[in-house]
Formats: C-alpha cells, sequence, structure tokens
C-alpha cells in the first residue's frame, strides 16, 4: 500500500489570458481529511475540477494508488472511486431522492432485449446508503422538498455508494446550519474510520481546525506547503493564505469624501438566509468597499438595493430623500447603476453589438421627434467612450462576445457612464479580466471618485480591496461586521477577522 | 493563404447554403419549365407571399424575444370572417347581416386590428406579467380565438363582397398588386420599429439576454405587450389581405400559417434562441417558402410530396443557420 491513496504532482492549467494553476501539487493519505486552503481564486476549485476531470489539465499527472492513472471526464474519475461533492449543487429537483442517487446507472431488470428500470431494488438501496450515512428520510421523497443540508448528504450517500476512495468536498457548508454541518462532520469522521481520503474546501477556519488532519495551502494559483493542521494556528494559516507583497497594481488615490449621497437603513431580505439588518452609508467621491467570503450575501444586498432582489423590510435614502425600488429601472431614475458579478449572466447580450449593449440604457435620452432614435448622437457617445476607455475593438459594430472580458467589462462601464449615475455599485470589477485591464479599470473608478461620483465596489480580492477603497464594510453571513475607515487598520488580519465572525 | 481562400469559400457556401439551393432550383424551373420566370408569374409568386410575409413579420418579432406565436393562423381566420360579414354586397343572397350596409374598407380594417390587437395584449400580458411560457399562451389564444370565430359566423362560409374589397387584390399601382404594396409598406414599417425605435432595441435586448435587460433598465414586460399585440394587429391585416385575395373567407382561413411562418423566419435566419433576425431575413424566409413551393409546382411535383420537401428543407436550413453560431466558440 503506497503511503498516500491520491497525488497529483505538477499541475498547470491555463485559461485564456490567465495561469489558474501553475505546479501545483497535493497528496492525499488515506483515512485523513486533507484541507485545501486559499483565498478566493487561488485555484482550489479548479485544481479539484481537473482531478475531477471538468477541466482538462495541461500538464500534470494524477497517481492513484501509486499508479498513474488519467481521467478525461466525472465518470472516468467515478470509475477510478473519486467522487465530488460540488460547490453548487447540480441535482435534479423535481425528481425523487432515489432517482438522484442512481441517475444514470439505475438498476435494471432485464426481460430479454428489455430493461425496465428496478424501482424496488432502487429504493431499497437508496435507503440502505442513507442510513449507511446515518440520514434517514423518504427516498421516494422529491429532491426539492428537501433543505440543501439534506441534498448535500444525498450528493454524499451518492459518493458513499459508488464506494469512492477519495471524496471531494468544495466548500460544502457555505449554505449549511450549523446543525447540518455537525451532520456533515460525523459522516466526514465516519468516512475518515472507513479508510476514505478526503478533500475539504473551505473558507471557515474553525471548521479547518476541527476536522483537518492535513492542510495545503494555495496562492495565486501556486503551492504554498502541506502542513499537519494540528502544527498550524488559525492566524498562520491565514498568513500563509494571503501571505504577499502588495505589489503596486493599484494607482494612487486623491478622493476627497464629500456629503453623503445614499443611506441605507437595515435592509433585510425576503429570504432569511439572505442579507439582515443591513445599515451603511456611501459618501460623495468615495470608494467604498465592500469585504467578505463568497456566500457573505454582498452581491445579493447590492441587488437588493439595485430591485433586482426582494427586500423585505428597510429602507434607502439618496440625496437624503427616500426611495422605493421595485425594479432596477426606478434605481436608475434615482441615480444608482449596477455593474453586476455575473457579467455573462447579466451583463452583457453576447449577440448585440457593442453599440447596442452600450446603448440599451440610454435611448431614452436620444430620440428625435420622441420616438425616432437618434443614432447619429448615439454612434457619437459609444465612439467617444470606446476611445476614453480604450475599449479594443475593431468597430463598435463587433459583437460584444468577441471582445476579451476586460473590453466586455468597459463596455458595461460604458453603457453605466453614458447613464450619468450618482452611485455606481461595482460588484467584482475586476473578475476575469487581465491584470494590464485591471489597471485601466482601476483608474476608470479613480477618475470617477475624482468626478464626484460615489463608487461601492464589491471586491473578494483582498489586495484589490486594501489597495482601492477609501472605506471597507465587511460581511459575513448576511450580516454587516464591521467597518474600516482608518488606512492604518486596514489590513488583511482585520478584514478577515470581520469576515469570519460567524 | 489559400487555404483559407477556401474555407472562406466554404463558409460562404455553407451560411448561404438554402439561397443557393433556392437560386439553383428557380433557375433549373425557369429552364425546364415555359413560363415561370415571367413576369406575371412572379408577381403571383410576390402576390402569394405579401399575407405572408405580413405574418412573417409579425411572429419574427415574438420569435426574436425567443418566443412564438401559435395564435397567428386562427387570428387569421377571425380576422379574414369578420372582414368578410362588414363587407358583403348588399344584393349577395346569403348576406350574414342582411340590413347592415357594407362598411367602409378602412374602418372594417382598423376595428378588425384593433380587436386582434386587444388579443395579442392579452397573450402578452399572460407572458410577461404571469410567466406563461409563450407556446402555451399562445396556444391557448388560439383555441380562444377559434371558439370565438366559430360561435361569431355558426362555421357559415362568407362570400359575396363588396368591389372596394376585393379591389385590394385585383387593383394595382404601377402594375404591382395593392395587395403586394402593402407588404412593401408593412416591412417598411417594420423595418423602422426594429432599426429606429426604442421598441426595437429593447425587442433585441430581451431576446439576447433577459437578465441583463431587466438590470439594464429595459422595461421587459411592456415591451413584451406590446410585440405580441403588435403581432397580432398584423395577422389582423394579413387575415383582411387573404380575404380580399380570396374573395371569400371561413373560420378555416389561415389554419397552419403559423407553423409556416415560424419556420420562414427560421430558415432566413431569425434565431429562435432570441437575439437575432431582421426584417430581410422574414423576407428571404418567406421568398424561399413561396417560390420552393411554386417551383415544386411548375416541375410537377405531387403536392402531397411537396410537404415532404418543405419539411426537407426546414430541416436543412436551420441545421445550417444553427451552425453558424455554434461554430463560433
Amino acid at each position: 500500500m503506497a503511503e498516500y491513496k491520491l497525488e497529483l504532482k505538477g499541475i498547470c492549467k491555463s485559461f485564456p489570458g490567465v495561469k489558474a494553476l501553475d505546479d501545483v501539487q497535493l497528496s492525499l493519505r488515506p483515512g485523513t481529511v486533507h484541507a485545501l486552503m486559499g483565498e478566493n481564486g487561488a485555484g482550489k476549485s479548479t485544481l479539484m475540477k481537473c482531478l475531477f476531470g471538468i477541466y482538462k489539465m495541461d500538464a500534470g499527472e494524477v497517481i492513484l494508488d501509486g499508479k498513474k492513472i488519467e481521467i478525461n471526464n466525472p465518470d472516468e474519475a467515478m470509475a477510478h472511486g473519486i467522487a465530488m461533492v460540488h460547490q453548487e449543487l447540480q441535482p435534479v429537483l423535481a425528481r425523487s431522492v432515489g432517482e438522484n442517487l442512481y441517475l444514470g446507472r439505475f438498476p435494471v431488470k432485464k426481460y430479454g432485449p428489455i430493461q425496465i428500470i428496478d424501482h424496488k431494488t432502487m429504493y431499497a438501496e437508496a435507503e440502505k446508503w442513507l442510513k449507511e450515512i446515518k440520514m434517514e428520510f423518504d427516498p421516494k421523497a422529491q429532491l426539492g422538498s428537501l433543505s440543501i443540508g439534506q441534498m448535500q448528504s444525498v450528493e454524499i450517500a451518492k459518493a458513499v455508494s459508488q464506494q469512492a476512495r477519495v471524496v471531494i468536498f468544495d466548500e460544502p457548508t457555505s449554505s449549511l446550519s450549523e446543525k447540518e454541518v455537525e451532520a456533515l462532520f460525523r459522516i466526514m469522521n465516519d468516512l475518515r474510520d472507513k479508510g476514505v481520503a478526503m478533500v475539504y474546501i473551505s473558507h471557515k477556519m474553525d471548521e479547518i481546525k476541527q476536522i483537518a488532519d492535513d492542510i495545503t495551502v494555495m496562492r495565486d494559483g501556486t503551492y504554498v506547503g502541506t502542513w499537519p493542521a494540528a502544527d498550524l494556528t488559525i492566524d498562520q494559516i491565514v498568513a500563509k493564505m494571503v501571505g504577499r507583497e502588495l505589489t503596486n497594481v493599484y494607482p494612487p488615490r486623491e478622493n476627497v469624501p464629500g456629503d453623503v449621497i445614499m443611506e441605507v437603513k437595515n435592509l433585510t431580505s425576503i429570504h432569511t438566509k439572505s442579507f439582515r439588518n443591513v445599515s451603511f452609508t456611501l459618501r460623495k467621491g468615495e470608494i467604498l468597499g465592500f469585504g467578505g467570503l463568497v456566500g457573505a450575501q454582498r452581491t445579493e444586498l447590492m441587488e437588493g438595493i439595485f430591485g433586482i432582489r426582494g427586500v423585505a423590510t428597510g429602507e434607502v435614502y439618496v440625496h437624503g430623500k427616500k426611495v422605493k425600488v421595485k425594479r432596477p429601472i426606478d434605481a436608475m431614475n434615482n441615480g444608482i447603476g449596477l455593474i453586476t458579478e455575473d457579467r455573462r449572466g447579466n451583463g452583457i447580450f453576447g449577440c448585440l453589438s457593442i453599440k447596442d449593449n452600450v446603448g440599451v440604457s440610454v435611448y431614452n435620452k436620444f430620440m428625435k421627434a420622441g420616438f425616432i432614435l437618434d443614432h447619429k448622437s448615439i454612434n457619437q457617445v459609444v465612439d467617444d467612450s470606446i476611445k476614453k476607455l480604450s475599449i479594443k475593438t475593431p468597430s463598435m459594430k463587433e459583437h460584444i462576445a468577441n471582445l476579451s472580458g476586460g473590453n466586455q467589462q468597459k463596455v458595461i462601464i460604458s453603457r453605466w457612464l453614458a447613464n450619468d449615475p450618482d452611485v455606481l455599485i461595482m460588484d467584482e470589477p475586476t473578475r476575469g479580466i487581465d491584470v494590464g485591464a485591471k489597471h485601466e479599470i482601476y483608474e476608470i473608478m479613480n477618475e470617477l471618485a475624482k468626478q464626484g461620483k460615489a463608487i461601492i465596489m464589491i471586491s473578494s480580492e483582498m489586495a484589490e480591496l486594501l489597495g482601492m477603497a477609501d472605506r471597507i464594510y465587511v460581511m459575513c453571513n448576511g450580516k454587516l461586521t464591521g467597518e474600516i475607515s482608518d488606512q492604518q487598520e486596514m489590513t488583511q488580519a482585520n478584514v478577515m477577522s470581520y469576515a469570519t465572525k460567524f | 493563404m489559400e487555404k483559407t481562400k477556401q474555407q472562406k469559400a466554404k463558409d460562404f457556401l455553407i451560411n448561404n447554403g438554402v439561397i443557393i439551393v433556392m437560386f439553383v432550383l428557380v433557375i433549373y424551373t425557369g429552364i425546364t419549365a415555359d413560363n415561370f420566370l415571367t413576369s406575371s408569374n412572379l408577381l403571383n409568386i410576390l402576390m402569394n407571399m405579401s399575407a405572408r410575409l405580413v405574418i412573417a413579420l409579425g411572429i419574427a418579432g415574438c420569435v426574436i424575444t425567443a418566443g412564438c406565436d401559435l395564435s397567428a393562423g386562427r387570428m387569421i381566420g377571425f380576422a379574414g370572417c369578420v372582414a368578410g360579414t362588414l363587407l358583403q354586397r348588399m344584393d349577395y343572397s346569403g348576406k350574414f347581416f342582411p340590413d347592415m350596409q357594407p362598411m367602409n374598407v378602412f374602418l372594417a380594417l382598423i376595428i378588425i386590428m384593433a380587436i386582434c390587437a386587444v388579443f395579442g395584449s392579452i397573450t402578452g400580458f399572460f407572458i410577461a406579467y404571469l410567466n406563461v411560457p409563450p407556446f402555451i399562451a399562445t396556444l391557448a389564444m388560439m383555441e380562444i380565438v377559434y371558439g370565438i370565430s366559430m360561435i361569431y359566423t355558426g362555421a357559415t362560409p362568407l362570400g359575396g363582397y363588396v368591389s372596394s374589397y376585393t379591389g385590394l387584390a385585383t387593383g394595382s399601382f404601377l402594375g404591382i398588386s395593392y395587395l403586394i404594396w402593402i407588404a412593401i409598406i408593412v416591412a417598411a414599417i417594420t423595418w423602422f420599429i426594429f432599426n429606429m425605435t426604442r421598441h426595437g432595441k429593447y425587442m433585441y435586448a430581451i431576446g439576447g439576454n433577459p437578465q441583463a435587460a431587466e438590470v439594464a433598465g429595459v422595461p421587459v414586460k411592456l415591451t413584451l405587450v406590446l410585440i405580441y399585440m403588435k403581432a397580432a394587429a398584423m395577422y389582423g391585416l394579413a387575415g383582411f389581405m387573404l380575404g380580399a385575395k380570396a374573395g371569400g373567407a371561413s373560420v378555416q382561413l389561415g389554419y397552419g400559417y403559423e407553423m409556416e411562418a415560424i419556420a420562414a423566419c427560421t430558415i432566413g435566419g431569425v434565431s429562435v434562441t432570441g437575439g437575432r433576425g431582421k426584417v430581410s431575413s422574414a423576407v428571404i424566409g418567406v421568398a424561399v417558402f413561396e417560390l420552393l413551393k411554386a417551383s415544386l409546382q411548375y416541375l410537377g411535383v405531387d403536392a402531397n410530396a411537396q410537404y415532404i420537401a418543405i419539411g426537407i428543407v426546414i430541416f436543412i436550413a436551420i441545421s445550417l443557420d444553427i451552425r453558424k453560431y455554434v461554430a463560433k466558440k
């Protein structure tokens, strides 16, 4: 028996414009929980997706039980006894627990050439495996009727039923209640006793100390090191995760925050697990940073302010006047703009031109005789912003889908500049953008602040948050846990401690 | 270098495959059949195209927003019947309203288009505000409109129209039938709406990415209602035109035309996944359809076999069209 159940060596993976993984290694001992740590974007999920065959790695090898193997897709990974409990679950909500457990490998009864799904065996087996992980609920229940924690245990049962020897948990607890986390850990302890090797990705430090045997830290797509969990304190782990010199990629700021322009009071989501009782103020000419871990509900909060998500209680004041926002258009009419986090999902119109992507929000302003579009003026506006933001494109007629991420983002920024809001919310403004374009976007942000616009920036990149924000609010699990306004206090450790408050 | 030229030629052939095949078929038919490429026959084909184009332009708006409209055919039948009842000659023996003077043709048209627009806005309301999928909402409206047509006419066929109504089909201006002129004007207005108004731009935005449209401040729901309303008004016009052309109408008028219109739009390049499509797409699609039908007829292909040919053309055309977008990745 090899010392390691599974070894990953020299894994490299590039996406267009970014080197996501650079010579990364990971060694799992059987019967242990191995925590994989790193900031958002450090490459943890990418590494696991490479292992699981969702992404194809550019270089590197996977060694299982001392033998080199190749994994080209999730089916092959499962055939090798590797299972993954995804960060975002992908179950078939409308079907039963049992059917989800056996999706793609239904037990069948054969009548000559005809195969019929053997429901009786399927449900009996499903019940057995659920019992195995000490989760007792009806395998015939519709999956959608379960809580997220229960759905996750169905995924785990699936892994167990496939006799998986390696199980990857990608942030399984990010949406679990405390009780559900306890149940998960009990299952993990059982699996450990059975000799299963587990990879555990989480941002929650206390959980790591509680469950992990080994810790591997990654940073910016590179391997930092592996240590026994008992040897490291939480502070040491954090130091290793963020331990980099802040390079001077952030242009100098000379923002002079002025009067309060927007005030949010006790904003609470209609969903119990989302933002609660959030109050904050925003000043003219400042860049206000929102920090926190993935799942801290920052995006949800901003989308609530902008009218995309439902708000149960609380008020928003702009220029001292209470505003009622039911839909995005209401927010826009009150001078609020939002550049969303999910650029492809609800930012760009992929099949439309740059011009139409910029124009869509401002057609109201460019009309002749009340109903005919003034194409000449619109062209002028689009042309100006292509020049001003140096958007690299052959013409404004180019489909936005053909541009790079950075240029797409600049087009979205152009859309909002043409709309001229007083408050611009930028959710992860540099996600998926290469370093050069990032710098340009930072300069645009500073320029806007100088002109007296108020900017809210959500960023999960610690360095960006510290480098760009005049003031920082930190959120954790839907609550505002801290405000850092003193430049001296703006340290990674301080943000992290607020972000992991509970 | 040589290879890229070859590649370009191949791309051109594939991207315009249907149109090229169409041209070949038309030229072949022109050579083998005597009177196919005559001006009277071509005008006849254009005349057949006219109402079809109006329907296709209406449906194109729905398809560009990734929707569809199954109620078009029944709406056409309804419009044709209402027009028939309002525009019969006083001396016609089977007159539907024996004591009513025939209405002014234009007034009748406006009334018909207005009623259809109301139907369309109801469909649009269910689609936009109650999130009923377009397929189902328009299916429901299809049933309702058919029922109304049946009750209204008692399933009696209508005829004996006033000459000012049938004159729309028989009369001409500059040698071109009024019906064709109507289609040209409708196409021009639709082009204007698609390209020169906010409404048109919003339509493309909703089709391209409804979530992003909402975030960008597009009045998504209102725009959807307007699209279905406008489309229905156009079906009303098309039914009116078909009635004039046939000189009569029954509740079965226009049955199945919605499918042909959707097919024509997609053949011309309106993407069923939304966001893409022009007025020229609808024109090309309808032209391909009508030319195909006429060519096959002239070539003496069995009338029932023509359906098979049309089905095959749809299969090939859409596969090629989808390929353009899938290959781009």
